[in-house]
Parts: structure tokens; C-alpha cells; sequence
């Protein structure tokens, strides 16, 4: 009786009532996409505020105070030594990328491998991974003048300096991912007669992929460090040799220059690896709900 | 015991009737200090197409009978037979549905529904049309290439349930599937459940700690103790089929209900507050 009538005057007004319901709704729409737009702004727009602020403070503050451009060089002095030296930083920043990249490529190529067999074979991974983890408190710096005198001043040496430092979160992110996989998802695989072999590619490895691109995250930025590592120890090329000879000749703007081709150079290769994530995992939600999977 | 007078009846019925044969199954777990006794020779049998319930306490060996039962967790004692034959491994001619629905979040519903028909090699295009017509059964048409976090945590179930039927297996399993849904929701799909095992006809072991979820759906609900896992009472639900909302305030229901709360409040697994209070 009572939810008859409640719901009668509802019906009856009809028309009128469901028009008005439309226009809350499209104002409600219409707020959210404004909101959003906003933040969008200034998501985007904060950030360039303040590295215009500081890039104004810094050019203002260093001429004021006097510092001596050898010591702090203002912005406008080390974006002139970087046009000056344009071709040269292009030169040492392509050697630089060439050996991230190798570096990094080795560290996908054999760290996944080695995880699979560290998560597929037990008695292997009792007797490898306790090496691996130990391996670890090897300060690989240190470790770099020796790879001079085994492997020479070439491409070598900071190709595997980059590749050792790099590719240890791979290994244990990607075997952390194939471990912790839902339980059940397996026992599922099992009850539809899913042979091991499908169940890896098809259940567990997809389960862990989120896991691999944040271990391929972190690697490919210390990809970036071992590669200067190895070339501040020897050789003639790249652009941790242009920041040694620069620091040698007390050129700071030109030390500058390199930094910021390195930064340039690192943060590319990261948003490379963020949109291989993207085309491997398509689904926003599924990235996000990774994120707390990455270690190290 | 209750199970000891059930024992002997078991060779009556003809044995081809008998789908599921579970026999004096005995669960212990090795633990650290000392082990655990999940479950104390559970014997239990389903007919073809019986609606069969379980309900027990938490921790009384209910997703371990289950497991057993589907052969992914072998007996410490004791054996299960279906149709004839011993399970000593996993059995493949099941569907199961956990308390999670265990969906690949990557895959469509559609996709998740058709995992189950790829891992069998079953031909695609048959198999696609059950898919979707079982999807939409369950109220998901339209839903057939949203992704898993597009859907409600009901519709995820949904979607579950639906791979496992997919193959139309004889037997379904299914572990407290609605144990983590709103009441709502759980009374909708609990009508679905029912309407689907009605066209269907398959065996169903459903585990479940709602009472009257199990009074509902049954035909016979299994009472278990608390741990170590024993059969306490096997109740027969004589309520006509398709049964209704409504039946829930009929006197069978309430007589069932009762008989089973009755025994949770013996055991202890249920207290009521004050003595003054009870009855
Ligand atoms: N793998 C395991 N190892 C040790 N103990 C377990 C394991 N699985 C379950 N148990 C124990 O066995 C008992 C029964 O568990 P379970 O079958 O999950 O009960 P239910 O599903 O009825 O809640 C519980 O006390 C639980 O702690
Ligand atoms: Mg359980």
C-alpha cells in the first residue's frame, strides 16, 4: 500500500519531473568536467611554474650575488655553452644512449630468463639466488676499473657495468610477480586441464607483468648511472667523458650542459619504458593497482 | 555417529545414481607445533543433479572437503570417487567458483568465460554462442567486453559462474561463492543460481556459512561440525521447486532453519547472550 503511493505522485508528474532530473544531471556533468580540466591545468601547469621560478632565481640570484660562473653558472651561460658545443653533446650523448640501452636490453634479456629459472626450478634457485642477493653488497663502482682492465676502454666494459647494475630489481621484481600470483588462479588452471605450460604464459606471466615494468623502471634509470660509471673510469666517449674533461678545464657551464643532456636522455628512457607498460597493459586500473608491487 | 548410520545405506541406492562418493575422508595438516585435524572421516555422497549444501563454522574443513573433492588436494585418508572412478588428481570434468572470482583482469568477461573453452580445445564458435547465452542468463548481456574492474564485485561472480558452466560439466563447485556480496545481491544470485541449475541439471556441492542460503538452494544440506570436521546432520529441503522469495517465511523453511541453528547453539558455535534471554 504505502510504496504504491509512494511512488505514484512520481509517476504521475512524469515529464516534468525527469526534465529537471536532466538538468541536475548535466550541471553535475558539466562541474566534473571543469574539475577535471582544472586539475589537467594544473597537473601540468605547477610544475612549469616552478622550474621557471627557480631557473628565474637562480639567473637573477647568481648575477646579483656575483658567484663566479665557474662555480655556479647562470642558466643563460649554460644554455650558451650548450648550443656552442651542440654537435659535440650530441655526439657523446648518442655513444651514452647506446650503451644505456645495450645495457639495459641485457639486463631484460637475461634478468626475465633468470627469473623464470630462479621461480621454475627450486634447487636452482636455492643455490643461485642467495649468490645473487650477496652479490648485491659488491659496490659496482668498485667494481668498474677492474671491467677496464678485462675488457679495455670500448663499448664493453660500460655496456656490462650498466647491465649489473641494472639488472638486478628485473630479476627480483619479475621472480617476486611470477611468485605472488592469487592461489586460486592456479587451482583454476588446473581444474580446466591447463597444461604447465599454458598456465605459465597464459596465467602467470600476464599476472606478473605489472611487477616486471616496475622492476624495468628502475632499471633502466640506474641503466643511466652505470653507463656514466663506466665511462668516467675509461674511454674516450659519451657524455660521462664530457663531464670529466669538462670538470678537468673547470668549464662549469659545459659540466652543466652534460648534466642536462644525461637528465634529458634518462627521462626519455623512462617514458620509453612507461609506454612500452602502456601497450603491454592496456588498462589504466591495472597499472595502478601494480603500483605497489614495486620493490627495491 | 550421524555418518555411521548413512554408511550402510549407501550400497541401496544403485550406484550409477551416486555422482559424487565421498568416503571416510580424513584431512590432517602438518603444522608446527602440532598438526591440525581439518577433517574426521567426512563421508557424503550426491546424486546426479542433487543440490547438495554445506555448512559448517569457519575453519571446520569446508574449502578443504571441496578442494579433496576436486581432486587439487589429495586425502592425508580416505577416498573420493566420481562416477565410479578414483580422484587422484585434478579432476578436469568440473566447473569450480571460489569466494573470489579468481577473473584474469586483463581478459573481457566474454574472454574470462572463454578461457575455460580454450584450455579444453573446445570449438570456438559453439562454444562462444554458450558462452554469451549463459552471460546473458545471469543478467550480463551487454556487458560481454567490459573488463573485470569495469563490473560490479556481483557481476564479477557472475561472470565466474558462468566459466563454470561454460563446458556443462556434471558437477559444479562452489566455495561460500557469495560469502563476500551485499544481501541484495546474494538473494539475486542465488535465484540465478537456482534457475541455472534448473536448465542445467548438474551436480552442485555449494559451500556456504548462510543458512538460509542453504535452505533455499537445497535439496539436502550437509551440517558439519566445528573443527575437526565431522558430519553432524544431512537434512533433506522438501520445498517444491522453482522455490520463491516468499518460501522463505513457510514453515519447512523455518522448521529446517531452525534445526540447524538449533545444533549451531548446541555445539557452541552460536551463543546467545544472557541465559534469561534464550527462550
Ligand atoms: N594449507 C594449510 N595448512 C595448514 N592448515 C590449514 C591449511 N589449510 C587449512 N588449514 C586449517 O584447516 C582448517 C580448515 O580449513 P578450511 O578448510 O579452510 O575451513 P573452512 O573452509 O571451513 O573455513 C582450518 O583450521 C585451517 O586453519
Ligand atoms: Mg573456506
Amino acid at each position: 500500500m504505502s510504496t504504491v503511493n509512494a511512488r505514484s505522485p512520481g509517476e504521475a508528474a512524469g515529464d516534468g519531473q525527469e526534465t529537471a532530473l536532466a538538468a541536475v544531471e548535466a550541471r553535475v556533468q558539466e562541474s566534473l568536467r571543469q574539475r577535471t580540466a582544472r586539475a589537467r591545468r594544473a597537473a601540468l601547469g605547477y610544475p612549469i611554474l616552478v622550474v621557471v621560478l627557480i631557473v628565474l632565481l637562480w639567473e637573477y640570484g647568481t648575477r646579483a650575488a656575483g658567484v663566479p660562473p665557474f662555480i655556479l653558472p647562470p642558466p643563460t651561460l649554460i644554455a650558451q655553452s650548450l648550443i656552442a658545443h651542440w654537435s659535440m653533446v650530441l655526439h657523446h650523448g648518442w655513444a651514452t644512449l647506446v650503451e644505456i640501452l645495450l645495457g639495459f636490453g641485457l639486463s631484460v634479456l637475461i634478468g626475465v630468463p633468470l627469473a623464470m629459472a630462479i621461480f621454475l626450478w627450486p634447487a636452482f634457485s636455492r643455490s643461485v639466488y642467495p649468490l645473487l642477493v650477496s652479490s648485491q653488497a659488491v659496490p659496482k663502482v668498485a667494481v668498474a676499473p677492474l671491467f677496464v682492465v678485462w675488457f679495455g676502454f670500448g663499448l664493453l666494459p660500460k655496456v656490462l657495468i650498466a647491465f649489473l647494475i641494472a639488472f638486478f630489481p628485473i630479476v627480483i621484481n619479475t621472480a617476486v610477480g611470477l611468485e605472488s600470483i592469487e592461489r586460486e588462479k592456479i587451482l583454476l588452471a588446473r581444474s580446466m586441464g591447463l597444461s604447465a605450460l599454458d598456465t605459465f604464459f597464459k596465467i602467470r606471466l600476464p599476472s606478473a607483468l605489472p611487477t616486471v615494468f616496475g622492476g624495468m623502471k628502475i632499471a633502466i634509470t640506474l641503466a643511466v648511472v652505470g653507463a656514466v660509471v663506466g665511462e668516467f673510469v675509461g674511454g674516450e666517449e659519451g657524455l660521462g667523458y664530457v663531464l670529466l674533461t669538462a670538470n678537468g678545464s673547470m668549464d662549469t657551464p659545459l659540466l652543466f650542459a652534460g648534466v642536462i643532456a644525461l637528465t634529458v636522455v634518462g627521462v626519455a628512457l623512462y617514458l620509453l619504458v612507461e609506454l612500452a607498460e602502456r601497450l603491454a597493459i592496456p588498462h589504466a586500473a591495472l597499472r595502478q593497482q601494480a603500483r605497489g608491487g614495486e620493490t627495491a | 555417529m550421524q555418518h555411521d548410520a548413512i554408511l550402510p545405506a549407501a550400497p541401496a541406492q544403485s550406484p550409477d545414481d551416486v555422482l559424487i562418493d565421498i568416503d571416510r575422508v580424513t584431512q590432517v595438516y602438518a603444522g608446527v607445533g602440532s598438526a591440525v585435524r581439518a577433517l574426521d572421516r567426512v563421508s557424503m555422497q550426491a546424486r546426479r543433479g542433487e543440490f547438495i549444501s554445506i555448512v559448517g563454522p569457519s575453519g571446520c574443513g569446508k574449502s578443504t572437503l571441496m578442494m579433496i573433492a576436486a581432486g587439487l588436494l589429495p586425502a592425508s585418508a580416505g577416498t573420493v570417487r566420481v562416477a565410479g572412478r578414483v580422484v587422484d588428481r585434478p579432476q578436469t570434468d568440473l566447473g569450480i567458483v571460489f569466494q573470489s572470482p579468481v577473473l584474469l583482469e586483463w581478459r573481457t568477461a566474454l574472454e574470462n568465460v572463454m578461457l575455460q573453452a580454450e584450455a579444453r580445445r573446445l570449438p570456438a564458435a559453439d562454444a562462444e554462442r554458450r558462452a554469451r547465452s549463459l552471460l546473458t542468463a545471469v543478467g550480463l548481456a551487454g556487458f560481454e567486453h567490459k573488463y573485470p574492474h569495469e563490473l560490479s564485485g556481483g557481476m564479477r561472480q557472475r561472470v565466474s559462474i558462468c566459466r563454470a558452466l561454460v563446458h556443462t560439466p556434471p558437477q559444479l563447485l562452489m566455495d561460500e561463492p557469495f560469502g563476500a556480496l551485499d544481501a541484495l545481491t546474494r538473494d539475486q544470485l542465488v535465484l540465478d543460481l537456482q534457475e541455472l541449475w534448473q536448465t542445467e541439471r548438474m551436480t552442485v556441492l555449494f559451500v556456504t556459512h548462510s543458512i538460509a542460503e542453504a535452505v533455499f538452494l537445497s535439496d539436502r544440506i550437509i551440517v558439519m561440525t566445528p573443527r575437526p570436521g565431522r558430519i553432524a546432520r544431512e537434512i533433506g529441503v522438501d520445498l517444491p521447486r522453482p522455490r520463491t522469495l516468499a518460501m522463505r517465511d513457510s514453515a519447512v523453511f523455518h522448521a529446517v532453519s531452525r534445526e540447524i541453528t538449533d545444533f549451531f547453539l548446541e555445539q557452541g558455535v552460536l551463543r546467545e547472550r544472557a541465559a534469561g534471554l534464550s527462550r
